[in-house]
């Protein structure tokens, strides 16, 4: 069986089975490795990636349901934010910030702010809170509300 | 002397060498073998051998300072600290500074560290063979190149960065007057040139060629903390900009042409072997290469690895037992109770005064047992490990915190010649002690080195082996359980006087037990015994638990004495004039003793740690259905001096949240033989929503260098738990918080009780 998408713009058709999630297709299929793979059962967000916009932990989301759809992951984020540099605002912010430190979990945690960011321009803490459920397990959490509100205050 | 004679010579510790590069550059290594076996064992996790740092400096042609880093980068900021301290010592320009995690284990194999070191260039003569020889030397001594005990500024950084910086100072001051012949005393350095009053200048890259033909100085002189101009300052670190566009290798990440990937179906019980098992219906399976027969498991390779994990799920293994599906938390609680209840084999920690006379005397004996349970480290990168067998070498690719001993062990279990064992170290996802690996004698358990070795050998392809997060939950090397006795004696006013402390097991370090206060006999002593669930260092390693148990005592004795926590512990510090000084400044920061909202209180804890005193103040409520909530913890640390304020602030949050979750939620149990545990949804990690704010200070004593990466997590559980008692009465003597029923419902009923 064969599953047609985009990532990051560019097409691809692939022949793989329908229930590999789409984290194993990026990763080992297509060589994409900055999605992280980080516990399998969608508890953790390190694999987070946009599909249609929306961020999906693709651990747990089976390809076939990105039939026909547009991915975008970490190595395609700044492209797709529209940003005139290498590295999207909330990109910079996270360097400004000097937010990563193992930095494993932060593409997932860069796709899902730069998701709720999009919904929200400036979400409050609560919001923040709710929506923001990564596991980061050097303890960056305050490093990344402060970078959030950078951004939402720009 | 030669340089063989000084390598010959055991009583010398320090080693400068120095040549030039083609082209015009220099390169200057250092090596400090550090200090003694024991003085290991106390300070550090590793504690076997000497350890032997090198430190290298390389000048280009283009005037850029590459500075070679013995360490690992886990986003603790050592790998950008320690070229801090070497460009502040030769006053370097920091913008033309390049570090470098540092390639060593390369160098071993095919006897040319330097030509690895420098990207190919022609290793001037003078170093052919001393580069060799001072790693060689290393080698006998250890396979190891460890990023663990905290030491990778106060013992590299201090010992091997900063006087390999100064050394190369030294040198290219005394070219330039050579060359301008001038006395050397006239010529200044900074910002990667040399210049002379009268006008004359010239930059590293010129003067290198010219300070390569010098000889190092033998003790160079250091700077004094008043003239630094790079340490101290919040300086960026160089591995995050690759951490933000998903460029960044881990180990997971490596891809080989003609990669296989493996999985491993573990026995579910520790202990079991595999009897048998039919491969004939996995092969059929798609993308399915092989299967390989391991301790406690089979490994199943194919071309994807979630082909290779839904393959090892279905996978029928027969899995003998060996007894030890029997083992519970109950069978190992009740036998730490047994064994603390023979006073016999107790071992000494510390045995001060005269503790019977103590307690005898005592006007009143408190007593309390405190636990902790197993934890997992729960690295966020799955635990992998990459290696390519053919013939009789092999190259491995993976994340490490000790390439050298990494790359001996495979050798080892692939039964290869180190030598022609070829390490890879890529960055970790994560350490906290889980990336140390195995060494015969301190916790030797089979791990995923040992199985990628073992699967290596038996493929005829690069295999990457990874972890599922439940293989990584349910085998990991676990921090241990212990519990903890107490029985102290107190004089009429209810201060302790004699303090009766007995555990089982014992963690490094030594002292993690010791209490800092004033109290005049003390008999401290452990049990030790073997456990078939294997072990490991867990960040801050044996003050994550001792730290919990004294403070949270403590903190019983000072209400038995109807005495505020913070004004208790005051009074038996005043012969500890640093401690007092971190304590009080954190009860200043923290506003202890000031009103708070309702339903809020604070905990208070201390802890030396690394040779680093921190003090914090957690500020607490819990909710009618016993939810506790951490909003604020204030820290305050005296390390000596700070090298890089930022990482080292980000050091202290990072600890106290990993902390935090294992206070809150940290619990591996066994049951049957077995982790009960087995992802994140039941070995829960603490969230942005959870996380507290935090406000960290600290204090420059100048005291020796302490460590920044553990000493952040051991106070928090005590503060915490300190706290809790204040708002519901409830004294938590086990952690985590979670296993606790803190609504006031069940606090009244307790009084009830009562």
């Amino acid at each position: 069986m064969s599953v047609t998408f985009k990532v990051n713009g560019v097409s691809h058709t692939l022949d793989v089975e329908l229930e590999m999630p789409l984290l194993w297709v990026l990763r080992n299929e297509l060589g994409l490795t900055g999605t992280k793979f980080g516990c399998g059962v969608a508890a953790c967000g390190a694999c987070t990636v946009h599909l249609n916009g929306e961020p999906v932990r693709s651990c747990s989301l089976p390809v076939v349901a990105a039939e026909n759809g547009e991915i975008i992951t970490i190595e395609g984020l700044a492209v797709a934010s529209g940003a005139a540099e290498k590295l999207a605002p909330i990109q910079a912010a996270w360097i400004e910030h000097q937010v990563p430190q193992c930095g494993y979990c932060q593409s997932g945690m860069l796709m899902a702010v730069s998701a709720l960011l999009k919904e929200n321009p400036n979400p409050s803490d609560a919001e923040i809170d709710d929506s923001i459920t990564n596991v980061c397990r050097c303890g960056t959490y305050p490093r990344i509300r402060a970078a959030i509100h950078s951004l939402s205050n720009a | 002397m030669t340089i063989k004679d000084k390598l010959m010579n055991p009583s010398r510790r320090q080693l400068i060498v120095a040549g030039g590069l083609a082209g015009g550059g220099l390169l200057l290594g250092y090596t400090f073998s550090g200090p003694s076996r024991n003085e290991m064992a106390q300070a550090d996790v590793s504690g076997k051998g000497e350890q032997v740092l090198a430190t290298w400096i390389k000048i280009s042609p283009d005037n850029t300072t590459t500075i070679y880093v013995p360490h690992s980068e886990m986003g603790q900021g050592a790998i950008t600290a320690l070229a801090m301290m070497a460009a502040e010592e030769m006053e370097a320009d920091w913008t033309l500074v390049h570090p470098e995690q540092a390639p060593a284990e390369q160098a071993f194999a095919n006897e040319s560290l330097a030509l690895n070191f420098t990207d190919g260039v022609v290793i001037p003569r003078m170093l052919e063979g001393v580069t060799d020889a001072v790693f060689l030397k290393a080698m006998q001594f250890m396979h190891a190149q460890i990023t663990g005990g905290s030491s990778s500024v106060r013992m590299t950084g201090e010992h091997g960065m900063r006087p390999a910086g100064a050394a190369a100072k030294d040198m290219l001051i005394r070219a330039a007057a050579k060359r301008w012949n001038v006395p050397a005393s006239e010529c200044v350095a900074k910002l990667s040139k040399v210049s002379h009053p009268s006008g004359k200048s010239a930059t590293y890259a010129e003067l290198a060629s010219t300070a390569a033909e010098l000889s190092p100085p033998s003790h160079p002189v250091l700077k004094a903390k008043a003239d630094y101009t790079i340490v101290g300052q919040p300086t960026q670190r160089f591995d995050i900009p690759g951490k933000v566009d998903g460029s960044t290798l881990y180990g997971i990440d490596v891809r080989r042409p003609g990669q296989l990937y493996a999985a491993i179906k573990f026995a579910p019980t520790f202990g079991s072997e595999v009897v048998s098992y039919d491969e004939a219906p996995i092969l059929k399976r798609r993308g399915v290469k092989q299967l390989v027969k391991l301790p406690g498991g089979v490994a199943v390779i194919a071309d994807n690895f979630w082909r290779a994990k839904q393959a090892a799920a279905a996978l029928e293994v027969k899995f003998d037992t060996k007894g030890h599906e029997k083992l519970s938390m109950a069978t190992l609680y009740a036998a730490q109770d047994a064994a603390l209840a023979d006073e016999g084999k107790s071992k000494k920690d510390v045995e001060r005064g005269d503790i019977d006379a103590g307690l005898a005397k005592a006007a009143k004996i408190m007593q309390a047992t405190y636990r902790v349970p197993f934890l997992a480290h729960a690295c966020m990168e799955p635990m992998n490990c990459t290696a390519y067998v053919q013939g009789d070498k092999a190259e491995v690719w993976t994340g490490t915190q000790d390439a050298l001993g990494t790359r001996a062990r495979f050798a080892k279990i692939a039964g290869l010649d180190f030598e022609n064992v070829t390490l890879h170290p890529l960055m970790l996802g994560g350490g906290f002690g889980r990336r140390i690996p195995v060494r015969p004698g301190f916790f030797d358990f089979p791990s995923e080195i040992d199985f990628a070795a073992l699967i290596a050998k038996e493929v005829d392809a690069p295999v990457q082996l990874l972890y599922t997060r439940e293989d990584d939950i349910q085998h990991d090397t676990y921090r241990i359980a212990v519990t903890s006795n107490f029985k102290v004696g107190l004089d009429d006013k209810g201060q302790p006087i004699a303090w009766h402390n007995r555990y089982m097991l014992k963690d490094d370090p030594a002292g993690a037990a010791h209490i800092p206060y004033g109290v005049p006999d003390q008999s401290i002593r452990y049990l030790e015994g073997q456990t078939i669930v294997p072990r490991g260092p867990w960040r801050s390693v044996a003050h994550s638990q001792h730290t919990f148990f004294t403070e949270s005592f403590m903190d019983e004795l000072a209400h038995n004495a109807g005495t505020d926590p913070y004004e208790f512990r005051h009074a038996l510090l005043k012969d500890q004039p640093r401690h007092l000084a971190v304590l009080e400044m954190v009860a200043e920061k923290s506003g202890w003793g000031k009103p708070l909202p309702k339903g809020r209180a604070r905990g208070i804890a201390i802890q030396e740690a690394f040779k680093t005193i921190v003090a914090e103040v957690a500020e607490v409520s819990v909710s009618d259905s016993g939810e506790v909530k951490v909003h604020h913890v204030t820290a305050v640390v005296d390390c000596g001096n700070v090298i890089n304020p930022d990482t080292a602030t980000r050091q202290v949050e990072s600890g106290i949240i990993f902390g935090l979750t294992a206070a809150m939620y940290g619990e591996i149990s066994i049951a049957d033989g077995a982790v009960e545990q087995s992802n994140f949804p039941d070995y829960a990690m603490i969230k942005l929503a959870d996380a507290p704010s935090i406000d960290v200070h600290f204090i420059e004593s100048g005291a020796p260098l302490g460590g920044m990466g553990e000493p952040g997590t051991p106070p928090i559980a005590a503060a915490v738990s300190n706290a809790v008692f204040t708002i519901t009465g409830k004294r938590v003597r086990e952690l985590p918080l979670k296993n606790h029923d803190l609504t006031p419902l069940a606090h009244k009923m307790a009084q009830a009780a009562e």
